[in-house]
């Protein structure tokens, strides 16, 4: 019988293989931030241990560096003691560090695609949990806890139980207007947030293939938020023609190489999935949350739910508690709700495409007076790209902030957060209470669906808007 | 990592499913760089509510939490199953845990036991009826019991988080005892194969 995507990347990674015991897999690239790593350093030194391979470890800063003033000092003394420990440590173990200023600097799951180091066939962990964003090239990328990420940099291994494998096929084209980012959100509106439990996701079909790798990315980084281990898409010439060319890609016969054995790296005709979900992306369309975790969702046309419309007990008062917290009444249509903040930015939606798809769509506009509009690159890279394309100043002209590299709101562990009770409109990946600030309420949403709102103040798309006159 | 048989300890019922790893330590809490003092970031949004259980005296010195379904769920902040244990939990039981929240409780120490949605709820019954009541965790037995033998039941976890738990055995010292398998397939890495740092 033949064998999955993922079945192919994994069996080429065993060390170590013995009935009863995890497998011992060889990880290709292991990527380092400054939030989850200072333990694991601080565990490597206590025990004597060195780093096993630095030329396959990667360090960057982003989850709580600032995006204004990022030239001074940190704020923050935690933030800034993290940063320091990272600084420290790359310094004493030999691990290179792009930190806050370098042009390589940003979130990490930006940072490893662009500079062509995450190419297909790759096993690649850090101690985040959207690392899956990296399955788009046809990787097996998972995130790690902190012992793990030690056991890594002392091992350059990780022991893990093969997980099972489930295909998403997604018929069709998506519709004029919808989004990688709608499509996930619709996806695990269906599922559940549990739904992926326990399973590499391969997502494929028609509606993949017409994905750009940014596309890709986006549904690949919330596989976890379904519950994945991690979510895979086959390379194609989409992928290959990505990786060209980028400061870390194989060249000349390396990459003659390279691509030959990618070309191997799909699905057999013959496999078996242990589970397989099929949609029809006909059927998505713009798609928004409403509630505290991403699985609670709808379209943007519809109306907030009540929890009479659900059936099992569990889900009555989990809506119930959601509508308390995020402050909604049943019945409410979306489009009426009020936003203070949109964000663009973070793993998710903080790549050139997204930063391009929001100026076009704000150009000539202006944000809604009383909403504030924070524009956050994923890296230094992209941001220097979308000022030699002048986005900057569409969306300066439009009374957008225009900021500095990192993961920003999305977390809210850096200066930028939310107010207790204030509403955002977020292209990021996670809705959970408090997510982006104690007491924040936000809505996941894509890029065209955050700019439209933040054009109207209310929740809308792209269709909403008077044509501007430019 | 010291080693575990079995422990008994006062029992701690955690009415909610879904607890993900922001409920269990915002992400504020993280910013610290040793492995210690994070218990004050436990639960913390819920301890500001005067009725929330570990403000109950009878159970703050809890050290076996029994949770709603899919605990541990969101993030693979490992700060999670740390403030847990700074806070004094040796054992969390669930019926259901999230797949990175139950490695990383493999990996620290924690017993991550899953245990059936049914003797969870009887568990929090007796726990509501007798506050600062205990639990026994035995992990050689894979058993949950209570004093008087109101709930007796077995839990679920891996033979081979199991057996290191038992063992208290370090993981990246087990690995590094197949040094040769590991640089055996290094040297069979094609060259193409990326890397941060050229000679
Ligand atoms: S942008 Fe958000 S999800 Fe992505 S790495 Fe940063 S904190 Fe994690």
């Amino acid at each position: 019988m033949g064998k999955t995507l993922a079945e192919k990347v994994w069996d080429e990674h065993v060390v170590r293989s013995t009935p009863g015991e995890p497998d011992l897999l060889y990880i290709d690239l292991h990527l380092i931030h400054e939030v989850t790593s200072p333990q694991a350093f601080d565990g490597l030194r206590l025990a004597g241990r060195q780093v096993r391979r630095p030329d396959l470890t990667l360090a960057t800063e982003d989850h709580n560096v600032p995006t204004i003033d990022w030239d001074k000092p940190i704020a923050d003394p935690v933030s800034k003691t993290q940063v320091d420990t990272l600084r420290r440590n790359a310094e004493e173990f030999g691990v290179r560090l792009h930190p806050l200023g370098d042009v390589e600097q940003g979130i990490v799951h930006v940072v490893g695609p662009q500079l062509g180091l995450t190419q297909p066939g790759m096993t690649i962990v850090c101690g985040d949990s959207h690392t899956s964003t990296h399955g788009a090239f046809g990787s097996i990328a998972f995130g790690i806890g902190t012992s793990e990420v030690e056991h890594v940099l002392a091992t350059q291994t990780l022991p893990q139980a093969k997980p099972k494998t489930m295909a998403v096929t997604v018929n069709g084209s998506l519709p004029a207007g919808v989004t990688s980012k709608d499509l996930i959100l619709y996806l695990i509106a269906q599922t559940g947030t549990g739904g992926g439990q326990g399973f590499i996701v391969e997502y494929r079909g028609q509606a993949i293939e017409e994905l750009s790798m940014e596309g890709r990315m986006t549904v690949c980084n919330m596989s976890i938020e379904w519950g994945a281990k991690a979510g895979l898409i086959a390379p194609d010439q989409t992928t290959f023609d990505y990786i060209e060319g980028k400061p870390e890609a194989p060249k000349g016969a390396d990459w003659d190489a390279a691509v030959a054995h990618w070309k191997t790296l799909v699905t057999d005709a013959d496999a078996h999935f242990d589970k397989e979900i099929v949609i029809e992306a006909a059927d998505v369309t713009p798609f928004v949350t409403w509630g505290t975790n991403p699985g609670q969702g709808v379209p943007l046309g519809a109306n907030v739910p009540s929890p009479e419309d659900f059936e099992e007990a569990t889900d009555k008062v989990a809506t119930e508690k959601a509508l308390e917290y995020m402050g909604l009444q049943a019945g409410t249509p979306m489009r009426e709700i009020k936003v203070d903040t949109v964000f663009v930015g973070s793993c998710t939606n903080g790549r050139i495409e997204d930063l391009r798809l929001a100026a076009e769509i704000i150009k000539g506009h202006k944000v809604a007076d009383g909403t504030r509009f924070l524009v956050v690159p994923g890296s230094v890279r992209v941001r220097n790209q979308a000022i030699e394309e002048g986005l900057d100043k569409v969306f300066v002209e439009a009374g957008a902030e225009w900021r500095g590299a990192g993961c920003s709101m999305c977390l809210g562990m850096n200066p930028d957060t939310l107010a207790p009770q204030e509403r955002s409109a977020s292209t990021s990946n996670r809705n959970f209470e408090g997510r982006q600030g104690k007491g924040g309420r936000t809505h996941l949403v894509s890029v065209p669906v955050a700019t439209a709102t933040a054009v109207r103040g209310t929740l809308s798309s792209p269709a909403d808007l008077v044509p501007a006159t430019v | 990592m010291e080693k575990f048989t079995t422990h008994t300890g006062v029992g701690v019922p955690l009415r909610r499913g879904n607890v993900d790893t922001d409920q269990i330590i915002p992400a504020v809490y993280l910013k610290r760089v040793t492995r210690t003092g994070f218990e004050d970031g436990l639960f913390a949004a819920w301890r500001n509510d005067p009725d929330f259980v570990l403000n109950n005296a009878a159970y703050s010195s809890g050290s076996v939490l029994v949770a709603g379904p899919d605990f541990g769920t969101g993030s693979s902040r490992e700060h999670a199953v740390w403030a847990l244990q700074n806070y004094g939990f040796k054992v969390v039981l669930s019926s259901r845990f999230a797949d990175i929240f139950r490695g990383n409780s493999g990996k620290a120490g924690l017993v991550a036991g899953q245990i059936d949605e049914k003797v969870v709820e009887r568990l929090w019954v007796y726990l509501e009826d007798n506050p600062g009541g205990q639990i026994t965790v035995d992990l050689e037995s894979k058993t949950v019991t209570t004093p008087g033998g109101e709930v007796e039941d077995s839990f679920d976890i891996d033979d081979y988080t199991r057996w290191r738990l038992l063992e208290g055995l370090d993981d990246i010292g087990i690995t590094l005892g197949h040094e040769a398998d590991i640089a055996s397939y290094e040297s069979g890495r094609p060259s193409w194969k990326p890397v941060t740092q050229h000679a």
